[in-house]
């Protein structure tokens, strides 16, 4: 893997930026090397963490503990204290420190146990990081990733279940990260980490024992790339992260009544590949967009409206889209089921949009 | 597969160049006295530019040449070259929204300076921070920010990284990071979890009070519990602090002097509770009706920049002809940096979309397309 440096802004010190290799010529993503979601994450830091002493992380419990939900088990073994580093409960005092030592060159990665408590550290992360560059006139950039769980499921109510991403992809600035099977994780989490600009990284807790083949050889995925990882022609649904397998599990009950649809992964919603999207819906010419953000001003509602704009002609319905219910997260199993899109739910939208 | 072209070992991550030609040492002098006489009048002049300044920031703010918030910083100007003063060019300095005097005491000219509230392309930020976000990455001016409070915990990450490059890197050298707030800013509890995570990780960052007495329209003793003993606080993140009557400069240094070495050589964190006064209003749309001219009339009596010129004179290191040549220079200087900011282009309509992103890749927005902006001035 060639590391380039390409167009970077001169506030960048020591930019590199990943050669990214053509769809055809990524490492396959069949075979029987086996790993879970949180390796593949903890893969992609501890790789970039070799090539690059400027990169560390730092989080509650991600050393000693070896994470909270043991994304980073091993990692304080192999990079010692001063490069894996527990941090107090102090949210917005060390997303603040962190992104101080970004815009003096260093890169590096805070993990959230959950982003349902970056709220606290709303403000350096929405204020200083994305806005950095352009409120010092170019001077000042700020290469940084934040990461963690993202989104309901474990019954955990309505204070651990955020969804982040319609409230933060809204700020111009950030990058928005959101893989939904190890493969992609690894390859996304390597740009991320590498990328110039303050990514926003969305993992799911649900989807972190989540196993599938993870190659060997190294590779990074680009952002802004949709992975059609179902094709049909019947609906294109689009969806990003945890969704994605709710989609596809709606797309085989689906396909046992005869009905195929697409299922396009967004894995990144800022920078958000409409291309992929307006190519499939003048195939399918319906468009469900599936998001477990709540529905007003959610990513969807972004969706949707980009797909008027851009290829209102070639739809034969009005897009739709599938939110969680519009309330906050409950607890008990049954409702929390309910209130997420669910192939279920996902099923019904499918149906009403091919007899509307 | 080669391997990315991390940052080479042997230099730091934050490439300043420009800054090279600047001199770069603090002075080794423990007390003021013992200053050379260069150095001192040099404060002089630093003190008087920022008065001078200020009261032509005031002048084009009533023309309407200067918009938005605006928050002059007279009467404090002891603090920030006192301070500066002792601290090496390449230590990163952070402060609030009252930043003009941390700026011209750091180094920013004042066209710099005075295009940037111009909103001109020539200002530090190219029109794009206005007066409380004022940038000088080549004289380590980590900014003015506007958000009371959220640059303490960023003082303690410029410490935390100024470490973390001589320890894990290899490279950097022992640096003190001077973090300004004012008294509203202790309220804040980002400033408590920053003096926390600064003790508990030997971070070197002062956090340096500009206690002025009031937060806005509210006096100190409305806004914060026990605000004579302030130092107890820091001292119960076990952080040493001191009181230093900020009005004297010399007196500064000799406070201040030793605390910033010993910061550095033992990478340890320190609070300062400055004692000074604000002239005008909190900003430029402030009646103060929460004050008397009395009191104002009081610690103008007290004035830092006619104290220092009379200690120089009682040294003999100025006369009244020098004096009068020193703010002549002054005042012509900043009479040219407010022409030349007015004659400043202002941004073209294309800026607007620039600076956005560091690496703009395709779709990051459904209605904006980025680009790289114009060179900035100061880089
Ligand atoms: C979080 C936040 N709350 C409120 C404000 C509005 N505000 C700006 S300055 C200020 C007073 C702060 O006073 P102090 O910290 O003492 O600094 P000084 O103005 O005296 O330099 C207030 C309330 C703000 N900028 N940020
Ligand atoms: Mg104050």
């Amino acid at each position: 893997m060639t590391m380039i440096e390409t167009d970077i802004h001169p506030a960048i010190d020591n930019p590199a930026l990943p050669m990214f290799l053509p769809e055809d010529q990524m490492p396959s993503r069949q075979g029987d090397r086996i790993i879970q979601f949180r390796e593949a994450l903890r893969e992609a830091m501890s790789e970039e963490m070799r090539k690059d002493k400027r990169v560390f992380l730092l989080g509650e419990e991600v050393a000693q503990y070896n994470g909270a939900y043991k994304v980073s088990q091993g990692m304080l073994d192999e990079f010692g204290p001063k490069r894996i580093i527990d941090t107090p409960i102090s949210e917005n005092g060390f997303a603040g420190m962190a992104i101080a030592a970004a815009m003096t060159g260093l890169r590096p990665i805070v993990e959230f146990m959950s982003w349902s408590f970056s709220f606290v550290a709303a403000d350096p992360i929405l204020n200083n990081a994305p806005k950095m560059l352009y409120m010092s006139g170019g001077q000042f950039g700020c290469p940084i990733v934040f990461r963690g769980n993202d989104g309901a499921g474990g019954q955990l109510a309505s204070t651990h279940s955020w969804c982040v991403e319609a409230l933060y992809a809204n700020v111009p600035g950030l990058k928005m990260a959101i893989p939904s099977n190890p493969y992609d994780a690894k390859g996304l989490l390597k740009t991320a980490i590498n990328d110039p600009d303050p990514v926003f990284f969305m993992e799911s807790e649900r989807m972190l024992g989540d196993k599938a083949h993870v190659p060997e050889e190294e590779y990074y995925i680009p952002f802004g790339r949709a992975r059609l990882a179902r094709e049909g022609d019947a609906v294109t649904l689009v969806s990003f992260g945890r969704p994605v397998h709710f989609c596809l599990e709606a797309a085989e009950t689906l396909a046992a009544e005869g009905i195929e649809v697409d299922v396009l992964d967004m894995r990144t919603i800022r920078p958000l590949d409409i291309e992929s999207i307006i190519e499939r819906v003048k195939v399918t010419n319906k468009v469900l967009v599936v998001d477990q953000s709540w529905p007003f001003a959610s990513i969807a509602s972004e969706v949707v409206t980009q797909i008027c704009e851009r290829c209102f002609d070639w739809l034969d319905s009005a897009p739709a889209r599938l939110n969680t219910a519009d309330v906050p997260t409950p607890y008990a199993k049954g409702l929390e089921y309910d209130y997420l899109p669910n192939p279920e739910r996902i099923v019904g939208a499918v149906r009403k949009l091919i007899n509307a | 597969m080669t391997q990315a072209t991390a940052a080479s070992s042997e230099q730091s991550p934050m490439n300043t160049a420009k800054a090279d030609s600047l001199p770069m040492q603090a002075p080794t002098a423990k007390t003021a006295t013992e200053l050379p006489k260069e150095i001192l009048v040099k404060w002089l002049y630093d003190m008087q530019l920022i008065r001078e300044f200020e009261n032509r920031t005031m002048q084009a703010y009533q023309q309407a040449k200067i918009g938005g918030f605006c928050h002059i910083y007279t009467g404090q100007e002891a603090v920030a070259v006192g301070t500066i003063g002792c601290v090496n060019h390449d230590d990163p300095v952070i402060t609030a929204y009252r930043d003009h005097g941390h700026a011209l005491a750091r180094g920013m000219t004042p066209e710099a300076c005075m295009a940037e509230m111009f909103g001109r392309t020539t200002g530090c930020a190219k029109g794009k921070g206005g007066s409380m976000h004022m940038f000088d990455r080549p004289n380590w001016l980590m900014g003015g920010h506007g958000i009371v409070s959220a640059q303490t915990p960023m003082g303690a990450g410029f410490a935390f990284a100024a470490k973390y490059e001589l320890e894990v890197m290899g490279t950097g050298k022992k640096k003190v990071c001077l973090c300004y707030l004012g008294d509203g800013a202790l309220d804040q509890g980002c400033f408590h979890e920053a003096q926390n995570l600064a003790s508990l990780w030997d971070l070197p960052v002062i956090y340096i009070l500009e206690n002025n007495g009031y937060s806005m329209g509210t006096a100190i003793e409305r806004h914060t519990a026990n605000f004579e003993n302030l130092v107890d606080r820091a001292k119960g993140y076990g952080i040493r602090g001191i009181e230093i009557d900020g009005l004297d400069i010399m007196n500064v240094y000799d406070k201040f002097k030793p605390l910033a070495d010993e910061c550095r050589e033992t990478s340890r964190p320190a609070f300062v509770d400055l004692k000074t006064y604000r002239y005008q209003g909190h900003s430029m749309s402030d009646p103060q009706k929460y004050r008397t001219k009395e009191e104002v009339d009081q610690y103008k009596d007290k004035d830092s920049i006619a104290k220092l010129c009379a200690d120089l004179m009682d040294m003999g290191h100025i006369d009244e002809t020098g004096w009068k040549a020193m703010r002549k220079e002054i005042a012509d200087i900043v009479r040219a940096s407010v022409e030349s900011a007015d004659a400043a282009p202002i941004p073209d309509a294309d800026e607007l979309f620039t600076d956005v992103y560091a690496n703009p890749e395709k779709n990051l927005s459904p209605t904006a397309t980025y680009t790289h902006g114009t060179k900035n001035p100061l880089m």
